[in-house]
């Protein structure tokens, strides 16, 4: 198969889609899913069975991958085949009873819209986007192998196949500059490279679905939205390393990204996209799905292998890394979610495109997941280098009930806290690293002036200490022993010599530690001590 | 008729360890070579003969051009490095280490069978701990009795694994594993059932005997009256790797 | 030397489920998280005659077996309530209040996480968020989602659960 015959199909499919005027699209990931999408699917449905008059135009209901706003789902989109979110009648908080009058609105001819559940798609919260990753969020039904052909989809892969050697889309993948997702920023042409070089028989591909940071679920929102870009990522990354096995280790915490991960490489198998002589080459590659059982630190490389060996999560010291000694001993390749959805675009468009996006040493998008005391909470993506003030307050509207903002937690239990006088500075791995954060998975917690900073702090430490696998001692003992004194100063029980001890012990868990959970653990105490200070102090005894 | 030198592979690297040069073979770790050259290095998890699990950290070093300790248990040596086992920073970090084991479980000297022939309490004396700043958790662990030879007291366990990985790699039964996470974890024998009551158990004493504390002891035993004998374990580990 | 497979515990037509899982698996070690998951959504929990069964099919030490089922929390060693409470403990729904719902079920049920009450009616448990942020505090009550929900909704929607 070349890329003309995958067109042809991609055509066959669109017009199978009959014809069709407008698409009422109606999110069912996670959120709006569990806040009733399913009911406003049945009666859009229903409404649209009702005869339309004459002249009216054709509507068709399709569920669709996560629009971003989760905050006020269900979300409804009216927008013509093809058009995206910034070009659709968005609606927000949809019931039931709210679908006759979308449906009358989607058919009548005048641009009429539901006035009361209008949410403006030309809100900075939408216009300041870019999509890349989730360019087919909210548009393509993500259980549709179909829908994704018909977008474009699997033409990364196809080129790659019958256009490209291994070497060279290593070489785009390098040009990119593309940067791993799940939070070290490693160079993934480095990785790709480095285990496209080792010489094995067996070699595998693990997509790191893991997603265990509290308050990130841009990788849940990508697989439940879109989870053939996934497949195609890791397809067209087993071709460049010569795997020809791959495993998605992915959260039992998901069972909706999982039933539909289930039924994209189930689709993808049947149409010959997956499996043996991929499109008719001579490239086999299988994908088998792994569920996780609750456990933080199985995100760790190491850790994941040793889960998906079916053993306790015990991450091993590396070197051998990975890509010389992974799964069963063999060079394996780990990307998380997010790496691989960036694959396709990159291969399509070339690295150069990608490269001139973003900062200079963190090129393209990246997805981030606004939660907590914040107006617009949900999923964006945007440009590697916009300033963490524009998130928050141009996309994200600020912070709701009037009150003021105190700092955003970046990077999860390993990150930090930002505050208000560090805004201005541009997102990318290096920046938030000097600021004594880091990027992580993408998850951002806004607090207001209402939160402690110390309760911040106890919490990621208590977090830490119940998600120790145990092996080693300073994350162990040493996280038990930290989330006492934090408890003690919360308490305001502590004293100066307790706060002193807990920075000692912060230095040796950090310099000690065996995986990278323990060594970042202490990051949310430092960096809360660098920014707040006085509030530990203030709780200490002998200072009030 | 002069003999063919036997075929090697391996290389042989010189490196420097505390000021020291050093030559060694380019498979072996950090921690072999400063044994053989009787360079001091604490240590706990790791045991000659053992698998590397790189657990208690207390063998860290620094290493010239890296900003990360590296375990020197688990990190082999290579050509041209400069290694430092013992700066006032990995001083500091190994007596804190050693006194969070301590406030870890119910660690008591003078009550202890193994009072004067324990690791851990050797440990505390190379690395100075002449207290412990943090609080004992002060969590009541149980001792389980019922092996007619054995005893094990979770109340000193370090959770250094080596009784796991013996019974596992060296005898092969596998009774012994870690149950839980974090500071809940505990070696179990079986289903965490009583160790008397185990099927696999061959009573073969290996775990006993490696273990660094008064932990797994034989039973009959008083205060200060265990001692252990490891001198077993790399002669039947080379003989097992040989096979 | 070809190794016997264990016959299965009992008739109940459960044990087929789990031993289809493995035998899916090949009999491989690797199969055990599969095979406890299997175990666990058949049965509802794992119990010692469950792991006995994974670990001679699969040709594991029982106390690698064990090991392994109390490292993930997902496993559970007793059986639960008839209504299962999962509440997210989250960053979001810790900033939205998520303590909040935990002391409010503790008060009225008498029940903390992790354990189940007297009449086996409800359990509660705690996750390390469900990736709902949008919806905090989020809940996962009988495997359905619900969210932003005040301790008082929760409590009378969970009496609502158990009365039916």
């Amino acid at each position: 198969m070349n890329l003309d015959d995958l067109e042809e199909l991609a055509v066959k499919y669109r017009e199978e889609q009959g014809e069709t005027d407008r698409e009422v699209r109606v999110c069912v990931a996670t959120a709006c899913h569990s806040s009733g999408a399913p009911a406003v699917i049945e009666a859009l449905e229903a409404a649209g069975a009702e005869p339309a008059a004459d002249g009216a135009r054709r509507c068709k209901v399709k569920g669709v991958g996560c629009m971003g706003l989760c905050s006020v789902g269900p979300m409804v989109a009216v927008a013509e085949p093809g058009a995206d979110l910034r070009e659709s009648d968005l609606y927000k908080s949809v019931t039931a009873d709210d679908a006759a009058e979308i449906m009358a609105s989607a058919r009548s001819t005048d641009d009429a819209t539901v006035e009361r559940l209008h949410c403006p798609n030309d809100m900075p919260f939408f216009t300041r986007q870019r999509w890349i990753v989730r360019e087919n969020s909210g548009i393509v039904d993500p259980d549709s192998f179909r829908g994704y052909v018909a977008v474009g989809g699997y033409a990364a892969m196809v080129q790659a196949l019958s256009e490209m050697t291994p070497q060279e889309v290593i070489n785009e993948i390098s040009t990119s500059g593309l940067r791993g997702r799940g939070g070290g920023g490693y160079p993934t042409g480095l990785k790709w490279s480095t285990v496209a070089k080792m010489p094995a028989e067996q070699k595998y591909v693990i997509c790191n679905a893991d997603e265990g940071d509290p308050g990130a679920f841009m990788d849940r929102a990508i697989l439940e939205s879109d989870p053939h870009r996934v497949l195609e990522g890791m397809a067209i990354a087993a071709y460049a390393i010569g795997a020809n096995k791959g495993y998605i280790y992915i959260r039992a915490e998901y069972p909706l990204a999982v039933e539909r991960l289930k039924t994209a490489i189930r689709k993808a198998k049947r149409s010959g996209f997956l499996g043996n002589h991929i499109c008719e080459t001579q490239f086999n590659f299988d994908i088998e799905i792994r569920l996780g059982a609750g456990a933080f630190v199985c995100g760790e490389e190491t850790a994941l292998m040793a889960s998906v060996e079916g053993g306790r999560g015990h991450p091993t010291p590396r070197p051998p890394y990975p890509a010389e000694s992974g799964l069963w001993g063999r060079p394996t390749l780990i990307n998380n979610v997010e790496t691989f959805a960036n694959i396709a675009p990159i291969v399509s468009n070339g690295g150069a495109w990608f490269a001139g996006i973003g900062t200079e040493k963190s090129k393209g998008t990246k997805v981030f997941a606004l939660a907590g005391n914040i107006l617009n909470g949900g999923l964006i993506e945007v440009d590697m280098g916009m300033t963490l003030r524009e998130i928050i307050f141009d996309i994200g509207g600020g912070i709701p009930e009037g009150k003021a903002f105190k700092a955003v937690q970046t990077g999860g239990p390993s990150g930090g806290c930002v505050p208000d006088a560090h805004l201005d500075i541009g997102v990318d791995y290096d920046s938030l690293k000097t600021l004594g954060t880091m990027m992580g998975s993408g998850g951002m917690i806004v607090m207001d002036e209402t939160s402690s900073m110390v309760d911040v702090a106890r919490y990621f430490m208590e977090f830490c200490m119940t998600e120790s696998c145990g092996k080693c001692v300073p994350c162990r003992t040493g996280t038990y022993q930290m989330h006492g004194l934090l408890d003690k100063i919360a308490r305001a029980d502590a004293t100066h010599a307790d706060l002193a001890l807990l920075e000692e012990l912060c230095e040796v868990v950090q310099a000690t530690s065996l995986c990278g959970l323990g060594q970042t653990a202490p990051n949310p105490v430092l960096s809360t001590l660098r920014y707040f200070r006085e509030e530990y102090e203030e709780k200490l005894a002998g200072s009030r | 008729m002069p003999r063919t030198p036997p075929a090697t592979q391996v290389r042989v690297v010189t490196l420097t360890i505390d000021g020291q040069a050093l030559s060694a073979r380019e498979d072996e770790t950090i921690i072999e070579v400063c044994r053989e050259n009787k360079i001091p290095i604490p240590s706990l998890c790791w045991m000659d003969g053992l698998s590397i699990v790189g657990a208690c950290r207390l063998c860290v070093v620094e290493m010239a051009g890296s900003p990360r300790l590296s375990a020197a248990c688990s990190t082999r040596v290579a050509e041209g490095m400069q290694i430092t086992t013992n700066s006032e920073r990995l001083q500091r970090y190994r007596r804190t280490l050693v006194e969070m084991l301590f406030a870890e479980r119910n660690h008591v000297c003078s009550v202890c069978v193994s009072n004067g022939h324990c690791e851990l309490q050797w440990l505390a004396q190379t690395c100075g701990v002449d207290h412990v700043r943090m609080p004992y958790r002060n969590h009541a662990y149980d001792v389980d009795s019922s092996h007619e030879m054995f005893r094990v007291d979770h109340n000193r366990c370090v959770l250094c694994t080596r009784c796991v990985r013996v019974c596992d790699e060296i005898e092969g039964a596998h009774t012994w594993d870690v149950m839980g996470r974090g500071s809940d974890c505990k070696v179990i024998t079986d289903l965490a059932r009583p160790w008397g009551d185990s099927d696999t158990c061959t009573s073969c004493g290996k775990c006993v005997q490696v273990c660094p504390t008064g932990a797994l002891v034989k039973q009959g035993t008083s205060v200060g009256e265990m001692v252990k004998d490891q001198q077993f374990l790399p002669i039947l580990a080379r003989r097992r790797h040989i096979r | 030397m070809q190794r016997q497979r264990p016959d299965l515990p009992s008739n109940d037509k459960r044990w087929k489920l789990v031993n289809a899982t493995m035998r899916r698996n090949g009999y491989a070690e690797h199969a055990l998280i599969e095979a406890l998951h299997s175990v666990q959504d058949a049965f509802g929990f794992l119990d010692e005659e469950a792991m006995t069964f994974v670990a001679d099919s699969l040709d594991l030490p029982l106390s690698k077996v064990y090991g392994v089922a109390t490292f993930y929390h997902l496993f559970m060693l007793k059986p639960q309530g008839r209504h299962a409470c999962v509440v997210c403990t989250g960053t979001a729904c810790y900033i939205k209040g998520a303590g909040g719902l935990i002391d409010g079920i503790r008060q009225h049920f008498d029940v903390a996480p992790g354990e189940t009450t007297e009449d086996k009616a409800l359990s509660v448990l705690t996750a390390r968020c469900v990736g709902a942020c949008g919806l905090a505090p989020a809940v996962v009550l009988d495997g359905s989602l619900v969210g932003k929900l005040g301790a008082e909704q929760l409590i009378e929607r969970i009496s609502r659960e158990i009365a039916e």
